[in-house]
């Protein structure tokens, strides 16, 4: 049913759009290059590139402070993409028909290949992915609190698509403006492919929600418990929110958290009625004042408890990494063996070579 | 469900050796829909526990290949049959004594050694089968082989990189890459069962897998083990205790909304 069975052609609201822009202004200052060179004053000069909203690439000089917080974010995005394929890799083998197998288990894949990227890109700050992993295994960076939630029921792998791919992309499509080159350039990427994501979800909650009474409850069902862990994948509002302001000086982030949510709810209003489900908010209605719809805030003292660790699957989250870490060690010392026994038989032979 | 009429009966232990009933063409391309299905189920068990991210796409890669496979197979299965059933309905709606994979193919992963061991005896039995399907005079197949092969020779290349790296890595990797060649060994017997009816006689195909697969295990420093026991039947229905596993969950969620679409 890739075809015309449901109206929508661009789920993401525009913002696919938003991102080719995004791409554009890249190419475009990177065509325009950079005034002069850091010379006596490299501080001076990295103000200027973020001023001129031109590009900061690895070799420049850059705050301590900004280089942390870059590593954070991006540390942080890299570990919520692996730890993420679990909650949806946990419905693949279940799949109810092998299109679907397919879509899913090409959909954990991509997630694989940007938690790939994003690791390359923090990589660009001067920390290994393997200090990176550590840290997470050891519980020392976090990773989204969303994907301590758990997926009950195969609608669950179309709302994750709906809102959790949706927000994700209303989150990070400003990302492809972020001062750092290489997260910028990551986010393009990993934007038009979140796209797809959305796609493909609401395409599984649609059919679902025009399918039989009992997919139909599977779906409502599945949208009323991931409607407002979605809403606080934007993070706790403005008034609370501690790395904000400097974030956005340095071209970091670009919007508050309380735009962004904004921005998420105004284009799922549309879409649920087309999906003929209910968003699970009494108070949702339009205000023709603010040009936004009013709606009601998602819990965030439970955000709070999740992201201290006790949402319903962190541990079982953790344990699952830490185990496929563990299992794997054997593996991983194995090729780094070979490998090394491979090097010590070049150089053997290009050594008899020269003595001959 | 539907009565297994066709099956051969209690005590019908088969062999590799033993003749077979002359198969129809359905059942062929059923053997090898299934033997991809199969496959491709045991590599997504993986998802997200592979032994480096690198990995986990790279086992996911290959399960999408064999899924790939066995969706065009079953669809042309149910083509030869014509009897309506489309992909989902053999997939999803078959019992295991209706199953035509090789019993190699349904084994559990075990640890990683164990699942390349599968997969180097699977690829190096799939290459030369897609290849010799790509000449054959079954429009379909050959179409089917053709795509196929590609994809193969990477699964072979890429189990025969870690069969060499975990044979000739540590001494942990190296016991437990020969205990999987052991363990999984006597299964490669069945997939040359020969059957000279069939579009590709698989009797034909053992002497370049026997070099390809002699080839990888010496660089890996690895024997590959003397052994009589030469289990078969999956492609007589007659399978393992595993199968019926296997596919309660591939299928449950199917069955029970019964003519759902998705
Ligand atoms: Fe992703
Ligand atoms: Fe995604």
């Amino acid at each position: 049913m890739y075809g015309n069975d449901f109206p929508a052609d661009d789920t993401s609201g525009g913002l696919l759009g938003e991102v080719e822009a995004a791409e554009t202004a890249l190419r475009e200052a990177a065509e325009r290059g950079r005034h002069g060179a850091a010379g006596a004053d490299p501080a001076a000069y990295f103000a200027e590139v973020i001023a001129a909203d031109q590009k900061v690439e690895p070799r420049d000089w850059m705050p301590e402070a900004y280089r942390a917080t870059l590593i954070r974010q991006i540390a942080q995005h890299a570990h919520s993409e692996i730890i993420g394929m679990q909650p949806e890799g946990n419905w693949i083998t279940r799949a109810p028909s092998l299109k679907r197998k397919a879509i899913l288990l090409a959909k954990v894949q991509d997630e694989a290949g940007h938690g790939l990227y994003l690791y390359a890109a923090a990589e660009t700050l001067g920390i290994s992915r393997d200090e990176l992993v550590d840290l997470l295994l050891a519980g020392r960076q976090k990773y989204s609190s969303i994907f301590n939630y758990p997926t009950l029921t195969w609608a669950d792998m179309g709302t994750i698509g709906w809102l959790v791919d949706g927000a994700a992309i209303v989150n990070q499509v400003p990302l492809c403006r972020c001062s750092y080159g290489p997260y910028a350039r990551a986010m393009i990427r990993i934007c038009k492919e979140e796209s797809f994501h959305q796609r493909q979800g609401y395409e599984i909650l649609y059919t679902l929600a025009h399918g039989t009474p009992a997919q139909r409850e599977m779906a409502q069902d599945s949208v009323n418990r991931w409607w407002y862990p979605s809403l606080a994948m934007f993070g706790p509002p403005d008034t609370d929110s501690t790395h904000s302001a400097q974030s956005m000086a340095w071209k970091i982030k670009r919007f508050s958290n309380d735009e962004l949510r904004q921005r998420f709810v105004d284009m799922c209003v549309g879409q649920a009625e087309v999906l003929g489900l209910t968003l699970p908010d009494p108070a949702l209605r339009w205000n023709d004042e603010r040009g936004a719809y009013d709606f009601t805030q998602p819990d965030y003292a439970e955000l709070i408890r999740v992201i201290k660790g006790a949402g319903p699957c962190n541990r079982q989250r953790m344990e699952h990494r830490r185990q496929a870490h563990r299992e794997g060690a054997w593996v991983r010392a194995a090729a780094a063996a070979y490998a090394a026994k491979q090097a010590h038989k070049k150089e053997q032979a290009s050594q008899k070579e020269k003595v001959a | 469900m539907t009565a297994h009429a066709e099956m051969t009966g209690p005590g019908a232990v088969q062999t590799a050796a033993a003749p077979m009933a002359v198969p129809n063409r359905f059942d062929f391309v059923l053997g090898l829909a299934d033997d991809a299905l199969v496959a491709a189920q045991r590599l997504a068990q993986w998802c997200t526990r592979g032994p480096e991210m690198e990995e986990d796409i790279a086992l996911s890669n290959i399960a999408l290949d064999q899924l790939g496979a066995a969706r065009l197979l079953l669809t042309y299965a149910g083509e030869v049959e014509g009897a309506g059933r489309d992909e989902d309905a053999l997939a999803y709606l078959r019992d295991d004594r209706e199953f035509r994979n090789c019993l190699l193919a349904e084994l559990p992963n075990g640890d990683f050694a164990l699942t390349m061991a599968k997969l180097l005896f699977l690829a190096a039995y799939q290459v030369p089968l897609y290849t010799a399907l790509a000449d054959c005079g079954d429009e379909r197949l050959a179409a089917i082989g053709a795509k196929a092969r590609k994809e193969s020779a990477y699964h072979l290349d890429h189990a025969s990189v870690w069969v060499r790296r975990l044979g000739d890595g540590t001494d942990e990797s190296h016991r437990r890459m020969q205990a999987a060649v052991d363990e999984v060994w006597p299964y490669t017997h069945e997939l040359f069962t020969p059957d000279p009816t069939a579009p590709v006689d698989p009797a034909t195909l053992r002497a370049d897998f026997d070099s390809v697969v002699a080839g990888v295990l010496a660089e890996a420093t690895l024997t590959a083990p003397e052994t009589s026991w030469m289990p078969a039947g999956g492609r007589n229905g007659v399978h393992t205790e595993h199968l019926s596993y296997l596919l309660a969950e591939l299928q449950v969620l199917h069955r029970a909304h019964p003519g759902a679409s998705w």
